[in-house]
């Protein structure tokens, strides 16, 4: 066995087989055929690479032999039905791939393909995590808690219906964009979130999840390098990641932005994500990712928390609110107001929210109660926050302010 | 060319006054007109309400009636043909946007 050589297909796998299924995708018009293509085409080179040498170009050798090896086994498998759509498929298949700038485009049309809005979103997150991310099923099952047989059967049946379907292979026409961008970047995003609101025991799995939504963005931003909202969403990540070594304490609990130990944000992650914002804001076609990076930006530019400009967050709010509503814009909305105009006027926006079953209501109600002196009102919130989250470090967080609010009436000034 | 079958989605119980049908009834004729048009009509109906059907079993057995009791059911359709989801989709949403109703889109698997 010639190690650097199967090291070289390793590689060449981790690397290339993602395009690889995309462009095959392309010629053989289905996704199954084009894995286990590219999956034959990686065990053939880890037969002849070691033994023939390594081919000039490794990942070009794979899409050739991917290709070979589908025309081989649709001539091995051909049924009477399907006989003449096969003859078809070959027609396309003996025109040679182009490898260069097309691939970049193969990837974007698996982008939207996977992110299709007749899929369920679950279905477009695992979709776009195989076959964009690369991540196996098993993975993909552990990061987001369900059993790998159930993760499995999503991924076919998601599959079956892009084939049975016809969900097009093809990037949205201009027109249609608006429509069909927002879909993919909410998936990337919850992919992002997911990972981020790490429960412990996951940790390890769940960080991953976070670099595979970045890889995401990165590799969004750069197919789409006109689409403002790409980018924000890729800074909003970015800043959002860069506050991770800050976010929970040696102990593992969870620390609030207010908080955080700021020399330990990830400077080389704020860097470039407030230049991502410049650069998208600059173009003037604000959106909601946008915004959201934009008030990350805010946050990472003080060196202190009493050194926030909650001013220019509230305007950012305040956009956000006008461009896309939402009782949890509202709810982080109040939470400036209570810092440009104090507890008592963000209590009163808090209260007119209507936020049924999601703690952040209640645990934003406690600590401007808390604030206020209002000690019994905030206990009862805090635990009323307490029943609606699942989150261990959350709970642990929440238990801690409550328990000093009752068992420390001095800690009602802090 | 696949083909698509256009169902649509009627709540139980409420049939609208002709006042208000007729003129969504002249909209689906137009929409078939323009489907035909396009080249990518197949065939469409109205259907009479539930109350009106009979269901036959496998062993000769005729009874009255819906096989079973619904809050909707499909008070119509439309067979389309179309290159892919998307096409069949841009149809389905000016059908619906005509009727007022939910239109469930289905491709179809085989023809006899």
């Amino acid at each position: 066995m010639d190690a650097p050589a199967t090291a070289l297909v390793e590689r060449t796998f981790r690397e290339h087989s993602r395009r690889a299924v995309a462009v095959l995708t392309r010629l053989l018009g289905d996704i199954d055929a084009a894995e286990e293509a590219v999956q034959d085409a990686f065990v053939t080179a880890l037969a002849r690479w070691p033994a023939d040498g390594v081919p000039p170009s490794p990942p070009g050798w794979i899409i050739t032999t991917a290709r070979n090896r589908a025309i081989d086994r649709l001539r091995r498998e051909g049924t009477r039905t399907e006989r003449h759509v096969q003859a078809a498929l070959l027609h396309d298949v003996t025109s040679p791939p182009q490898e260069e700038g097309p691939v970049v485009d193969d990837r974007l049309r698996m982008v939207f393909t996977c992110c299709h809005p007749a899929l369920s979103v679950p279905a477009q997150v695992a979709l776009t995590l195989r076959l964009l991310g690369g991540l196996t099923t098993a993975e993909i099952a552990a990061a987001f808690l369900v059993p790998e047989p159930t993760m499995a059967q999503r991924l076919v049946r998601a599959k079956a219906k892009i084939r049975d379907a016809r969900i097009p292979y093809r990037v949205p026409t201009e027109a249609e964009l608006p429509d069909r961008l927002p879909a993919v970047l909410s998936v990337v995003y919850l992919v992002f979130t997911e990972g981020y609101a790490a429960s412990a025991g996951e940790e390890l799995v769940r960080g991953e999840l976070c670099a595979e939504a970045v890889r995401l963005g990165r590799l969004l931003a750069e197919l789409m390098p006109d689409e403002p909202e790409v980018a924000g969403l890729l800074a909003l990540m970015l800043l959002t990641e860069s506050r991770r070594p800050a976010r929970t304490s040696a102990g593992g609990d969870l620390v609030l932005l207010a908080d955080q130990d700021r020399t330990r944000w990830d400077t080389e992650l704020i860097t470039e994500g407030q230049e991502l914002v410049r650069r998208c804001l600059r173009r003037n076609r604000p959106g909601p990712y946008q915004l959201q990076a934009a008030i990350a930006a805010v946050h990472s530019d003080a060196a202190t928390a009493a050194a926030t400009d909650w001013g220019q967050v509230l305007a950012l709010y305040d956009q956000l609110m006008a461009l896309a509503p939402s009782p949890v814009v509202a709810l982080n909305r109040a939470v400036a107001v209570a810092e440009v105009a104090g507890p008592a006027a963000g209590l009163e926006f808090v209260e007119r929210l209507d936020l049924p079953r999601h703690h952040l209501l209640p645990a934003v109600r406690a600590d401007l109660l808390r604030r206020l002196g209002r000690r019994e009102e905030a206990v009862d919130a805090y635990d009323a926050a307490l029943a609606l989250t699942g989150n261990e470090r959350e709970r642990a967080f929440l238990r801690r302010r409550r328990d000093e609010l009752t068992a420390d009436p001095q800690s009602l000034e802090a | 060319m696949p083909q698509y079958l256009l169902n649509i989605i009627q709540p139980a119980g409420q049939v609208p006054p002709p006042e208000v049908l007729e003129p969504v009834m002249r909209d689906v004729a137009t929409l078939n007109e323009e489907m035909r048009a396009a080249g990518v009509w197949v065939f469409a109906a109205g259907l009479h309400q539930p109350e009106a059907s009979t269901v036959v079993r496998p062993d000769g057995l005729v009874t009255d009636g819906p096989y079973a009791e619904a809050a909707e059911f499909i008070g119509g359709f439309d067979v389309i043909e179309a290159a892919d989801l998307d096409e069949a989709l841009a149809w389905t949403r000016k059908l619906t946007g005509v009727l007022g109703l939910p239109v469930e889109l289905r491709p179809v698997a085989t023809t006899f």
